[in-house]
């Protein structure tokens, strides 16, 4: 079903009678092309560009819940790219371009609204490591400004300027930075991948695979055995037990990772503001809620709520950058399970069993990544041999020292 | 979550810091053939399993002691607390 103006003024004048299903509840077949584990925005995405650039035709998503349901209905809907490292800027930069053209290759409305980006440092050697990411963004293709202090105070004048502590020195802005209506994410890339073909097979869950002389041939779910030549793994923080059913042991821990929203308030935030002296990061939904979140619980976890030390940690940041929101209630909070990888940045791989692919080790940055993780991992199951912007994203790359270690932290996973 | 401490009794989880899978406690002997290989699963392949893991805690804000905690990742549930020294020495006595 293809959505435009006509239709939504015709199905107004018919009682909204004439929409269909966004998309099917198809009949399991015996044997797939392609078969992607995980129903999330990653998974979702890559089953559309495998359609859609890589005209593959037989392709099903099998999730074990509902589709959307884990972290891309669990983050803070925030996109941008502001790394430092060539091998995550050019990546993340060419997630945000396919971003901003999104809507009308799912002909979907997701909401892309590039509202801008603001990362506020507070010393001068903060600053110096901002201008060094801004040039970073610049030379792959990004945009990155700096702003001082009057150019912040005046599109932002509700932060805290007379903070003797942290006080505000200036700031790195990235205009095409913004935010995603998330859910309509994972939707839009369903109801794409469905218009394609795709079948989308929801609580279908993988409970092992089918492995012969070293190849993977298909997969074993509580709907039975389904076939395949190729089957990607994309399920964020169950991809260690996923592939433990592999006798495969990942690079990753799992860490629940928080946000929170406030009630529904007049317009106060226009864009996205990032706190530079403690985890905090913040900005305004649609609907006028203030959308923020901060660092993950710090302790390995399966569970999708978070503990209330960090949600103390996380307020403490964010009212030091605008003691304004004190005043706001809080409304609800949730947690999602990160795949944290041991270097903080992810995992775009084949694996040593032939025909088995994994899509992992997204810490932080899963959801912003969605539309570039979901093409290249596409690329991959296609063509067998990585694209260019996700060639450093290997699985044996611990092994060999080839380490994106963005903050240089080390193998230590809840500090990235 | 409260952690109830060997030798402080039940206190709560944010005086300490999380370091990660108990199996860093068995570090691999530099010499051995394979090392470089053991060294590698050693330090980036740890245990990430729903459900019971033992896990290396520093106790930051108290006596600077380091526990190893059996707790379930799934429901937070934590069923042992002990010294890793302790911890250590019945597992050499184990290996013996």
């Amino acid at each position: 079903m293809y959505y435009n103006v006509f239709k939504i003024l015709k199905e107004g004048l018919n009682d909204n009678k004439g929409w269909k299903k966004t998309w099917q509840n198809p009949e399991i077949k015996k044997k797939y092309d392609v078969i992607i584990i995980g129903g999330g925005g990653h998974g979702l995405a890559t089953a559309f560009y495998l359609a859609k650039e890589f005209k593959i035709k037989n392709i099903a998503v099998l999730e074990k819940n509902w589709i959307g349901g884990g972290n891309v209905g669990r983050n803070t809907t925030i996109i941008r790219s502001n790394y430092l490292l060539n091998e995550n800027e050019a990546f993340y930069e060419f997630s945000l371009k396919l971003w901003e053209t999104l809507e009308n290759q799912i002909n979907y409305n997701a909401m892309v609204s590039q509202r801008g980006v603001l990362n506020v440092f507070h010393s001068d050697a903060q600053r110096d490591s901002f201008v060094r990411r801004g040039n970073s963004m610049i030379i792959n293709g990004a945009d990155a400004e700096l702003f001082d202090v009057d150019k912040i105070k005046s599109m932002y004048p509700f932060l805290d300027y007379d903070n003797a502590r942290f006080p505000i020195k200036g700031g790195l802005f990235q205009k095409r930075g913004g935010s995603v209506r998330h859910d309509a994410v994972a939707w839009g890339y369903a109801h794409a991948a469905d218009e394609l073909g795709v079948d989308i097979i929801q609580n279908c869950e993988v409970t092992g695979f089918i492995i012969k002389s070293g190849t993977c041939i298909g997969v074993e779910t509580n709907k039975g055995n389904i076939l395949a030549d190729k089957i990607g793994c994309a399920v964020a923080g169950s991809s260690s037990v996923l592939m433990s059913k592999a006798n495969m042991n990942l690079p990753l821990e799992s860490h629940v990772l928080q946000a929170f929203v406030s009630e529904s308030l007049k317009p106060l935030i226009p864009g996205v503001i990032t706190f530079g002296a403690g985890h905090f990061y913040i900005s305004q939904s649609d609907k006028g809620g203030l959308v923020f979140g901060g660092d993950i619980d710090g302790y390995n976890s399966y569970a999708q709520r978070g503990g209330m030390d960090m949600l103390e940690d996380v307020c403490e940041g964010g009212l030091a950058l605008m003691p304004t929101i004190g005043k706001a209630r809080l409304l609800r909070m949730w947690g999602g399970i990160m795949d944290m990888s041991m270097d903080g940045s992810p995992i775009i791989d084949k694996t040593h069993i032939k025909g088995l692919y994994l899509n992992a080790g997204w810490c932080y940055g899963g959801f912003k990544a969605t539309p570039a993780s979901g093409w290249c991992f596409a690329h991959l199951l296609a063509k067998g041999d990585s694209h260019s912007l996700s060639e450093n994203f290997q699985l044996d790359r611990f092994k060999n020292g080839y380490m994106i270690d963005e903050k240089g932290q080390g193998a230590q996973p809840n500090l990235h | 979550m409260i952690i109830d401490h060997p030798l402080l009794g039940p206190r709560d989880a944010s005086e300490f810091i999380y370091l990660g899978d108990a199996s860093l406690l068995n570090r691999p002997n530099w010499d051995e053939e394979n090392s470089e290989d053991n060294f590698y699963k050693y330090l980036y392949l740890r245990e990430n399993v729903a459900g019971m893991h033992k896990e290396l805690w520093f106790h930051q804000q108290g006596d600077r002691s380091w526990l190893v905690i059996s707790r379930n990742t799934i429901t937070h549930e934590i069923f042992k607390v002990e010294l890793a020294t302790e911890f250590k020495k019945n597992m050499e006595k184990f290996n013996d």
